[in-house]
């Protein structure tokens, strides 16, 4: 209860300073709208279904960028962490290629694939398919080794090994994978709209720029945010937290 | 060659080797326990366990590897209670492991029932010193795992399970996690879940190392108790010689690195037996005047690294 009170009097204190200088027209207002104009924006966009399509759109992309990353990736994590002979070139490989930030990606799709959905698809699986590799492939790592000799030695072996004892074992590590790769996606995804007419939430971001409306496009940042933030921080932390509790990481 | 009389007329019923004990235990009268006569009449026994000139080479970076464990030979009677001693780094837990089937030896053979062992098997179960218990799962899944791994049927399992929580008196806590328990708990849900796949040989290290005095007594009893019960023989590591003098039928003490087998006692004293008794107390302290010379070397050897750094 404290902290939401810490919460709510810094985020009352935020927008009003925001909506003092606002006033003040230090600067005009079409570059600095005051925060009711932003309140406009999004209202608007929502009552003209702009910015429901944007949603809607976006996030299909992201859920089929994402499965497909997550899918691949595990597969690919499992399999350069299982060879060494894979961990020592397609590892290294792997980790370079991380270097590359995602919107590097967007020339070379754009070539393959022309403008179209699949062109934004291949940048949202480059840009998360390699975290989410290296992270499943740091979980086989790190996970105990004693749950596996546990487990060999109560009986289990082969599938019934990985089954029963690897996979949950290295869960944590799964879902850390996940989460890591779910924010990279986040991040390709809206680039990739930003370069062409895609209707998705980078566009509408795009959208405010040509039109000169600051307010649109702080409002679809301010979406952008807000979606972000409820996948990433509700969703993945509270399932972080509570493993992490229940596997004994953190004291409970 | 002349055949002792006594041998020929007297043959001896086989039972499984106890030791000297007594007929009642907790209150409860014991099945008679025939005293055991001495090994060498009728037909030779086969050990439960029989280490056979037993040597493990780690290898180093350096190349010439680092020899852990040198020409261990030990023979463990089927029922005895045997507990291995030695300093830290002597390669006590790693001889568990290779008995356990988990790791290969260098040289040498394991056999079980005469039989060498060739990886894992749920006739020896290890308990780790760390526990392993599946976090993922609750008590009772713990203790049902290497069932469901044998197929056993679900009512069975069911039965089982049940039998085995009220064994270690943990029945309230069949649905909650390994994280809601407190150390001495985690033991005997370690414990519950090494003796359902009914193990002939229980392979414990350090189990109760980290506990408290109070827990740590407590469990000696119950882990006396359990061993009563399921008649099962019991390889023990320890660095604790009072543990040992507490709890076993024979202590063998390995020396530090390469680990030996230095020298055996037998620890014929009647059960239940407590740690302060003054017969428990000196015997620790015999094996304790043996076990000071290896200690003495292992520091030695831990400060020429410090030295040497």
């Amino acid at each position: 209860m404290k902290k939401l009170a810490k919460q709510v009097i810094f985020y009352s204190a935020l927008i009003a300073i925001w909506t003092l200088l606002a006033k003040l027209r230090i600067w005009p207002p079409y570059l600095f709208p005051p925060p009711w104009g932003v309140g406009h924006a999004l209202w608007d966009g929502f009552a003209d279904h702009s910015f429901w399509i944007g949603i809607a759109v976006t996030m299909k992309r992201m859920l089929i960028g994402y499965s497909l990353s997550v899918m691949l990736g595990m597969v690919l994590g499992l399999g350069v962490s299982s060879s060494k002979f894979l961990e020592e070139t397609v590892g290294g490989l792997l980790v370079s290629l991380q270097s590359l930030p995602s919107i590097c990606w967007i020339p070379l799709a754009v070539l393959w694939f022309g403008l179209t959905e699949k062109a934004i698809l291949f940048v949202v699986l480059m840009g998360s398919l390699l975290s989410v590799t290296i992270a499943m492939e740091d979980g086989r790592k790190q996970m105990p080794k004693i749950y596996s000799m546990a487990g060999r030695n109560l009986g289990a072996s082969g599938f019934r090994l990985f089954w029963s004892v690897l996979l949950p074992a290295s869960l944590p590590f799964i879902v850390n994978g996940m989460k890591q790769g779910w924010a990279f996606a986040w991040r390709s995804l809206i680039q990739a709209e930003m370069i062409f007419l895609s209707l998705g939430l980078g566009q509408l971001l795009m959208m405010g720029r040509d039109l000169s409306d600051m307010s649109q496009v702080l409002a679809v940042m301010i979406l952008i945010i807000i979606l972000g933030y409820m996948v990433d921080g509700l969703i993945f932390r509270t399932m972080e937290r509570r493993l992490q509790e229940k596997y004994g990481l953190t004291p409970a | 060659m002349s055949v002792s009389p006594r041998n020929v007329l007297q043959p001896v019923a086989r039972v499984p080797y106890r030791g000297v004990r007594d007929t009642v235990f907790h209150g409860k009268p014991l099945a008679p326990v025939t005293e055991f006569p001495a090994p060498h009449v009728a037909e030779p026994v086969v050990p439960k366990v029989a280490l056979d000139g037993i040597s493990l080479r780690y290898r180093t970076t350096s190349g010439e590897g680092l020899l852990a464990l040198d020409n261990i030979s030990l023979e463990v009677e089927a029922g005895e209670f045997l507990c291995v001693v030695g300093p830290s780094g002597c390669g006590k837990s790693t001889l568990l492991h290779l008995i356990a089937g988990l790791q290969p030896q260098t040289s040498g053979t394991v056999l079980v029932d005469g039989k060498p062992v060739q990886g894992p098997g749920t006739d020896r179960i290890l308990i780790f010193q760390e526990l392993g218990l599946f976090p993922w799962l609750t008590v009772g899944g713990n203790v049902e795992f290497g069932l469901k791994m044998k197929n056993v049927p679900k009512a069975e399992r069911e039965e089982k399970v049940q039998h085995l929580l009220r064994l270690v008196q943990l029945s309230k806590f069949r649905d909650s996690y390994i994280h809601q328990l407190s150390g001495g708990m985690r033991q005997r849900v370690a414990l519950a879940r090494a003796l359902a796949t009914g193990p002939d040989v229980l392979l414990m290290d350090e189990p109760f190392a980290a506990l408290d005095a109070q827990t740590r007594d407590l469990l000696h009893d119950e882990l006396e108790r359990i061993w009563a019960e399921t008649g099962c023989t019991i390889i023990f590591v320890t660095h604790n010689v009072r543990e040992a003098a507490r709890l076993a039928d024979r202590v063998a003490l390995l020396t530090f690195r390469p680990g030996r087998v230095k020298e055996e006692f037998r620890v014929n004293l009647p059960r239940p037996r407590h740690m302060e008794h003054p017969d428990v107390t000196r015997m620790a302290r015999t094996i304790l005047d043996c076990l000071r010379e290896e200690i003495n070397k292992s520091l030695e050897v831990e400060y020429a690294d410090e030295k040497a750094r």
